[in-house]
């Protein structure tokens, strides 16, 4: 895909980026309790780049996001998997939720669960998939 | 411990691994061997396990059933897991001779591993929407599979296959809905055992109907099988392989269970319009494979004529028909494959798959035409190979129950079936190779990899032999299959053991 | 509200089959996606329809059950990517067959693959 010329897009996806992935973050870390999780953050990010990707083009999207999409795909499912496996090392049957409390310097503490685990893989494997498959067209696009 | 769960695990952790070295070829086709090596391993313990405690049950995150969601493997999840192992090792083992390196490079291991996933996933659940789900697993792995090179031809009928199948999965789902709705849980012992309390029997038929068209459509079964011939020749060889072997079986094992643990209350009803579908499933089949003459066109269509014999076996519902129906899946996952598996092998000797432009094998390799009489001979039941023994239970089962026109069907069948594959072994191996026309090329035959892919046909006809030749303890196992399906209290006692 | 419910189901289904019904693969596309929402509001629906009523335990008098919320959640995922299969798919079909007849060829156009 060729980039925009719009210069009101290009300015705004600049502006929207870092306030998109932000909330990306913000949704992601509420998932349990509360409406969000990995699925839709991941969805919220991976928006964030195709929006600079329609702005600037496929190579300036690329390597803004450094590493390739597929890797952040394995990187997902290996989180994925290994979120599986705590519950057996505490003797409980295979994927049952652990969870653990840190105290936070400060009087506050911090919740570490194998549910978050999971939902950090969700979020790479989404945003993976939909950039590898995103970035794929374009290219197709933009070749032919 | 309870091992229902590794089936799942295995490929899922084999797939993980091969999308994390995507860049190396050479690391992901370790992986594709070790992978399905595990499962060929586990597959056996599970098998082991269930055949000594009769159902294995494991209740996810230690929710118990009928809240959480439940794998429960009983002798038939067990057998049907055991010929994943088998098929996926083959297929592993002919694919590193002879998968290009452009589809090896596009993600074709990881997919291979996330469809035995979920392949592994739906023999192994308990849970009507978990199944969904890993048919949904199997399905999208399948879509790309079948897309992956994404030459005309393959796009021409993944666009029939994805559609049909998709609109099986909304029916599916409705099904699941109204389900749910009836009887408050999603646990398939749970159903099972309060769908006799339903008052709406009509409603309960409704719903039988709705789900038998479901996974009729992903058999392949009448009058929904149209868009298997459309597809399945299609994709790479090794593709269509797996497809061939495993994917329509799921439909098929998705019935038997569906329609002997959970709709067993109007017998009368269900599985009369179940005979009728497979009566007419054998005879659609193998008389389009007597129309075509593509080696994999006709290949594609006796899946759907066998489709039929199982379907069979299910519908009489009796002891010896349902133990016949098991057996005939056991002997069918393994010869297809290899009949498909065979055809790989002259389609790279000769880069075609038309009859007409094939001929010479059995001068040129005559180890190669043993090897594909041996599953032929199987599929048309020859004694003393395994398909002798599935179509003998399954025929004998229809005269016992009196079910006359079906039995005669299925004997008209087999002999047809036989034709299909003298046509083969007259075309493809007997006759002399005709001379190529002026100014076309043959492509020069690639031999390279050559082994494994011998390796895998070898492997999987010496087990066609095996079941043959072992036709007892086999009948065993189905015969254990067979009563804890007749007999479903034991499967709904072993799930929801403790329960609240 | 439960008529109104029943025929926004009920429409959306038939407007999907006549759209899978058709002989081009964006309407085909389009029809899955109405079908798949039919079937995913269908679903909602069969854990009983309430008003005021959460799927949580405790915020109100009355809650819902929240076993089908979580079905629609799973299967809203899953049609998710399918369809964004189906539409990479389509697109690699139109680049490769020159049109998008679901059959690879168009009846109407003279030009044959």
């Amino acid at each position: 895909m060729n980039e925009s010329n719009t210069l009101i897009l290009r300015t705004a996806a600049l502006f929207l980026m870092p306030l998109q992935l932000l909330f990306s973050v913000f949704l992601l870390l509420r998932g349990h309790d509360e409406p969000g999780g990995g699925f839709i953050a991941g969805l919220v990010a991976s928006g964030a780049v195709v929006l600079f990707l329609f702005s600037y083009g496929v190579r300036e999207a690329r390597s803004l996001l450094r590493v390739d999409p597929r890797d952040l795909l394995a990187a997902g499912l290996l989180f994925g998997l290994a979120s599986v496996f705590p519950a057996l090392l505490v003797g409980d049957p295979l994927m049952t939720a652990q969870w653990w409390y840190l105290p936070m310097p400060g009087g506050g503490t911090l919740k570490l669960s194998t549910p978050l685990i999971f939902d950090i893989g969700v979020y790479l494997t989404v945003v993976g998939a939909i950039l590898t498959m995103v970035f794929a067209l374009s290219q197709a696009e933009s070749d032919a | 411990m309870s091992l229902a769960a590794l089936p799942i695990l295995v490929p899922l952790a084999a797939g993980a691994l091969s999308v994390a070295f995507w860049r190396s070829v050479a690391a992901q086709r370790a992986i594709a061997l070790a992978g399905t090596l595990i499962l060929l391993f586990v597959s056996i313990l599970l098998m082991q396990q269930v055949h000594s405690e009769g159902f294995v049950v494991l209740h996810m995150g230690g929710w118990q059933a009928p809240l959480g969601i439940t794998l429960a493997v009983d002798m038939l999840g067990a057998i049907m897991v055991l010929l994943t192992g088998i098929t996926g090792l083959a297929i592993a083992l002919f694919s590193l001779g002879d998968t290009p390196e452009r589809h090896e490079k596009f993600g074709y291991y990881p997919l291979m591993h996330l469809l035995l996933a979920g392949v592994a996933g739906s023999f192994v659940t308990g849970d009507i929407f978990n199944l969904y789900v890993w048919f949904e697993v199997m399905l999208i792995a399948s879509f790309a599979l079948l897309t992956l090179g994404g030459e005309r031809a393959q796009m021409e009928g993944a666009i029939k296959y994805v559609t049909l199948n998709l609109f099986s999965s909304a029916i599916f789902l409705s099904a699941v809905g109204i389900l749910y709705g009836l009887v408050g849980t999603l646990n398939m012992a749970d159903i099972a055992q309060k769908l006799g309390q339903v008052e709406d029997t009509g409603m309960v038929n409704v719903v039988a109907v709705m789900f038998m068209v479901a996974f009729g459509i992903k058999a392949s079964a009448f009058p929904l099988f149209f868009w298997l011939p459309a597809s399945y020749h299609t994709p790479l060889v090794g593709v269509s392989a797996l497809f061939a072997g495993l994917l329509t079986k799921v439909g098929v094992y998705s019935l038997f269970r569906m329609f002997t643990v959970v709709f067993d209350h109007d017998v009368a009803y269900t599985h009369t319009i179940l005979l009728w579908v497979a009566a007419l499933t054998m005879l659609s089949g193998v008389l389009g494979a007597a129309a075509q003459f593509e080696f994999r066109r006709i290949l594609s269509f006796h899946i759907i004529s066998q489709i039929g014999y199982m379907i069979l076996g299910l519908a009489l519902y009796t002891p010896l028909a349902i133990i016949g129906g098991v057996f005939y899946i056991m002997h069918h996952i393994i010869v297809k494959t290899t009949l498909f598996l065979v055809s790989g092998v002259t389609y790279r000797l000769t880069g075609t798959h038309e009859l007409s432009e094939l001929g010479g094998f059995y001068r040129e390799r005559p180890m190669l035409s043993v090897l594909f009489l041996i599953p032929a001979f199987s599929l048309a039941g020859m004694p003393p190979l395994s398909g002798f023994f599935a179509k003998l239970i399954v025929i004998r089962a229809g005269i016992e129950a009196e079910a006359w026109t079906v039995t005669a069907v299925a004997l008209l069948v087999g002999l047809l079936t036989l034709y299909s594959m003298v046509k083969i072994w007259a075309e493809v191996f007997w006759k002399a190779r005709p001379e190529a026309e002026d100014g076309v090329q043959r492509p020069e035959p690639r031999t390279e990899g050559l082994v494994w892919m011998y390796v895998a046909i070898t492997g999987l006809a010496a087990c066609t032999i095996f079941i043959g030749l072992n036709g007892q303890p086999i009948y065993n196992l189905a015969e254990v299959a067979a009563e804890q399906l007749m007999q479903p209290q034991g499967y709904i006692d072993a799930v929801l053991e403790g329960r609240p | 509200m439960e008529a109104l419910y029943a025929a926004t189901v009920g429409v959306l289904m038939a407007c999907g089959i006549y759209l899978v019904l058709r002989a081009r693969t964006f309407p085909v596309i389009m029809g899955l996606t109405l079908i798949s929402h039919a079937v995913n509001l269908f679903l909602f629906a069969t854990g009983r329809l309430a008003l005021r009523a959460p799927a949580v335990i405790g915020q109100s008098e009355t809650y819902t059950d929240p076993l089908p919320q979580a079905l629609v959640l799973t299967a809203i995922v899953i049609g998710f990517a399918m369809t964004a299969f189906v539409v990479v798919l389509a697109l690699r079909a139109v680049v490769e067959l020159r049109n998008d007849h679901v059959d690879g060829v168009d009846p109407d156009e003279d030009w044959r693959p």
